[in-house]
């Protein structure tokens, strides 16, 4: 304990009250999205007109810059969503609990996104919208992992018990991120190998490489946006009956 | 480049411009839904207040 600054655990302490999470995002939000704004701009730029078309796939490679950092997203949303969920489980922090609720419509959306971009990728490239192989499968059970979390969610009133449940949901679905990861190695697939994550030598061009990685960029950013958006509605309704927000609701009725 | 050839994108233009198209709309509504559901919850607990 020592260890932390007292700075550090005074601003933990001060987001994890929700109304100065709700004031402090209100204030950040334009630089957001303004820093989004610049990232997207500058990616799609480079992605869709600077950079080559492949030797091999032509323009249809350009789905990439959507592709991949979805797929990326679909996998880091899910680890949020579960490692929150575990520290609201664990703490009974409500911050926590409504972070990883928020999470899970937008990580449903970017695995919606890999998946179909993906299966517009495959036809002209491999001649299928769809097969059965391990790492399509196992996006596809990322997909029903989180709209099981968003159904479990919805179905129990007492939002306090439907974030138990839906946590450990979360955590037991875990599982899944390292078989999708891996599963390109693992089993002999159809969808190819990575091109990005081999650290030592990764066999994209550069000129590829750098708009793909500000769109990874502008995704993270946009799931800023999309979570803080999310969680300031979750977390009124869940708060409804608390001074801070009755103290809102007065001041805007005025 | 002209812009014509651009949008046809060597001939996968459909798939290419379907992609991002489908993104655009899906991103979009994560967007859109918190501001409905913001309103909303302002429009019933003012509604309520009156009451």
């Amino acid at each position: 304990m020592f260890l932390i600054p007292d700075i550090v655990v005074r601003f933990y302490h001060r987001m994890a009250s929700p109304p100065h999470y709700y004031a402090f995002t209100k204030q950040i939000m334009p630089w957001l999205v303004v820093i989004f704004v610049l990232l997207t701009g500058a990616g799609l730029y480079g992605g869709l007109y600077l950079a080559p078309a492949d030797y091999q796939q032509g323009d249809s490679y350009r789905i990439i810059y959507i592709h991949v950092p979805s797929a990326w997203m679909s996998l880091f949303i899910y680890m949020v969503m579960a490692i929150t969920g575990a520290i609201g489980l664990v703490w009974r922090i409500k911050l926590a609990e409504v972070i990883s609720i928020s999470s899970a419509p937008i990580g449903a959306s970017f695995t919606f996104i890999a998946l179909v971009t993906g299966s517009l990728w495959g036809k002209p490239m491999w001649g299928t919208w769809w097969v059965w192989d391990a790492r399509l499968t196992s996006e596809l059970i990322l997909l029903f992992l989180y709209l099981g979390v968003i159904g479990l969610y919805g179905a129990i009133d007492d939002k306090k018990i439907a974030s138990k449940s839906v946590a450990i949901l979360a955590i037991v679905g875990v599982v899944n991120i390292p078989i999708i990861h891996y599963s390109v190695e693992w089993w002999n697939t159809l969808h190819q190998g990575p091109t990005v994550t081999k650290m030592d030598k990764p066999s994209i061009h550069v000129s590829m490489l750098i708009p793909l990685l500000l769109m990874a960029l502008s995704f993270k950013f946009y799931y800023l946006i999309a979570l803080i958006q999310r969680s300031r509605v979750e977390l009124l309704n869940r708060e409804r009956n608390s001074q801070w927000v009755k103290t809102m609701l007065s001041e805007q009725q005025q | 480049m002209s812009f014509s050839e651009f949008l046809a994108m060597g001939g996968y233009g459909f798939y290419v411009w379907t992609s991002y198209g489908l993104t655009l709309v899906v991103l979009l509504l994560n967007i859109i839904i918190p501001v409905v559901q913001r309103k909303q919850f302002f429009r019933q607990s003012l509604k309520q207040k009156r009451k």
